[in-house]
């Protein structure tokens, strides 16, 4: 187990850091970069990630195990979305493969894969998805009892100290999210997409389909950005307009005199400051968002993420600039909406 | 199923209304509203429970009196400690059914007999087979399941001695968050929210930058602006199986949205004329019943035309 290896004698545990592999080039970058376990999804709506041009086919994810497994690394899938009834076949058959091409633990949601998985293959390895929305120490025993779950990817509404604290109360291992682009709803739990353009983001795997993605710019270059019939932001001419989320737009309200956030602000996550805290948090995996993003990010995000615990676990000062910097342009961009004549 | 069987049922009170117009609505389901089974409780936000908790053994005493089940519907989303201590006060008293709305209180209903609520992650029979299993009777759909997937379920519960309840009338929850979205739209947070969402009985507007009514907001819930409304489906969902209709209580006349349903259910009226009845009530919002027909949430199909 990761959180036993080369664990320092400064009280901080090795944690395993999990990243994101959209594409098979992706899970090698990630592997050379430094991952300790990479995670990926099926070309189809049994991952929270069904986008077109990125997951992986059966021979792909095969020989991408042997590649990762060859260099030490683990293969982690996720099988995380929750397949509606007389579709299950679907997700079984994923099931039966994570289990027949050796994955080291597959990420399931549902309760009736998570079931299916562990009646019919109690030697693989299951990881609560942050899907599942188990926020309390309860919910998660739940799934710890009923299923065997190993380890729980926590929704990321937690302080560290209340991660600490469930720590102490659970029977399993806690996967951290510490970087990237996250949703404002709780994970697993959200419609609004289907609401908006008919897919589903638990059932289909999608939020925010890009075929429902509408610009549209004004004679004087503005750009409004529409999901299905609904406007979610407006920007003026010459801004780094956002690609068109429901959580991550602006509205009005009567208690508001002009357009705001009303969920939040369209920010990322970066908890790379927090590392130490994490590792002492009882944390025993870092997860890296960004299935969808480039190799290039990949590679930056993994070997900052892999120098910075390494010099943490070696009592250096770790180095987090080059991550502050992948996330400061959107805060900047973000100040400059601000002040926009428009609003 | 056979139409006597059908069973209407008034799910909680979502937004955050005065404590005694909260007691008063329900004095006035138990005396007129022709429906089976009440949920009560705070499923939205821990804070907001004490509020009400003056008035639960009057509500409960009426609603009985009046030969109404009641079930106590468990918090949507778990994560304090003092929503842990909710869940577990209701989970452990032994004198009333509960409703499960989060992992939490299934955790805690092992083997004894529950419904499960519809912030649960009920897509398929096998979840269905896992949860009955655990002592699961009643299981309430997630909002946004289409009609192709109530029908397997239905069909695979028929083995499961389960009944299965779908909501038909009123605002569809559509997200949850960690954060209140009422206490933010005024500047506040949660722990400073001074119980704002109070001002808002059927929860705050938020329009799209173009002015179009979108979405509202109910502490850490967002809804359809909308009102789903299936009563025209009602025959429909009756031929798949499903025998529990659920209303969600808004703040309109919530006794004749249930007469006009329990009207269609019974054969008294039409689809056509439940619907003119419903309309008649003038809503601030306009009818969807996108979701179940597959399509947008939004989106409203003339079904009843037929």
């Amino acid at each position: 187990m990761a959180g036993e290896i080369g664990s320092g004698a400064n009280g901080y545990l090795r944690p395993e850091l999990v990243c994101p592999a959209g594409t098979p080039a992706a899970l090698r970058t990630a592997v050379d970069a430094g991952a300790d376990a990479v995670y990926c999804g099926f070309q189809n709506e049994t991952n929270a990630r069904n986008f077109p041009g990125l997951n992986f086919t059966l021979a792909e994810l095969e020989a991408a195990v042997g590649h990762a497994h060859a260099r030490k690394a683990k293969v982690l899938l996720a099988i995380n979305t929750f397949p509606p009834a007389g579709r299950f076949n679907l997700w079984r058959e994923a099931i039966d493969a994570a289990a027949r091409i050796g994955v080291d633990a597959v990420i399931v949601a549902d309760m009736g894969v998570a079931n299916y998985a562990a009646r019919t293959f109690p030697e693989l390895r299951l990881h609560l998805s942050v899907q599942a929305g188990a926020s309390s120490p309860e919910a998660i025993r739940f799934y710890c009892q009923e299923f065997g779950v190993k380890r729980v990817v926590l929704p990321r509404m937690l302080t560290v100290g209340e991660i600490a604290a469930i720590h102490q109360q659970i029977p399993c291992e806690i996967e951290a999210f510490v970087f990237g682009n996250i949703g404002m709803m709780a994970e697993g739990r959200c419609s609004l997409t289907n609401y908006a353009t008919g897919i589903s983001t638990n059932m289909d795997g999608v939020c925010s389909p890009a075929a429902d993605v509408h610009y549209e710019e004004d004679a004087e270059r503005n750009l409004t950005t529409r999901l299905g019939r609904f406007v979610i932001d407006r920007f003026t001419r010459g801004e780094n307009a956002g690609y068109p989320t429901i959580c991550k737009g602006r509205y009005r309200c009567d208690a508001r005199t002009g357009a705001y956030y009303a969920f939040e602000e369209p920010v990322s996550l970066n908890l790379s400051a927090l590392l130490p805290d994490l590792m002492r948090a009882g944390v025993t995996a870092l997860k890296i968002e960004g299935r969808q993003r480039s190799r290039a990010y990949v590679q930056a995000v993994v070997s900052a993420f892999r120098r910075a615990v390494d010099d943490i676990l070696a009592n250096r000062e770790p180095a987090l600039a080059e991550l502050v910097a992948l996330t400061e342009g959107r805060r900047e961009t973000e100040g400059a909406f601000r002040s926009k004549a428009w609003r | 199923m056979r139409d006597d069987a059908a069973e209407l049922t008034l799910g909680p009170v979502w937004f955050n209304w005065k404590p005694a117009d909260w007691r008063d609505f329900y004095f006035r389901i138990a005396d007129e509203a022709p429906v089976s089974t009440v949920y009560l409780g705070e499923v939205i936000c821990s804070k907001r429970a004490p509020l009400f908790e003056p008035h639960y053994e009057a509500v409960t005493e009426r609603l009985r009196a009046a030969n109404k089940k009641v079930v106590f519907s468990t918090l949507a989303e778990v994560m304090l400690k003092h929503d842990r201590q909710m869940v577990d006060s209701v989970c452990t008293a032994d004198d009333v059914p509960v409703e499960a709305n989060d992992a939490s209180a299934l955790f805690y209903l092992q083997g004894r007999p529950h419904h499960v609520g519809p912030f649960m992650n009920l897509y398929n029979e096998e979840t269905f087979a896992v949860l009955a299993q655990r002592g699961a009777q009643n299981f309430c759909l997630p909002a946004e399941l289409p009609a192709p997937a109530i029908r397997a379920l239905c069909e695979a519960t028929q083995a499961l001695d389960a009944t299965i309840e779908v909501q038909v009338f009123g605002r569809l929850s559509l997200a949850l968050s960690a954060r209140c979205y009422h206490a933010r739209a005024h500047g506040r947070t949660k722990d400073s929210c001074q119980f704002v969402c109070e001002n808002d009985p059927d929860g705050l507007e938020l329009r799209t930058l173009d002015g179009s009514p979108f979405l509202i907001v109910n502490g850490i819930q967002t809804l359809s602006q909308d009102y789903l409304n299936l009563i025209g489906e009602l025959p429909e969902l009756g031929a798949l199986g499903v025998s529990r209709f659920r209303l969600s209580p808004h703040t309109c006349d919530m006794v004749r949205v249930a007469s006009s349903f329990r009207a269609v259910l019974d054969r008294h009226i039409t689809a056509e004329e439940g619907t003119d009845q419903l309309e008649a009530l003038n809503l601030s919002a306009p009818f969807s019943n996108g979701f179940y027909h597959g399509k947008p949430g939004y989106s409203w199909i003339a079904s009843v035309a037929r």
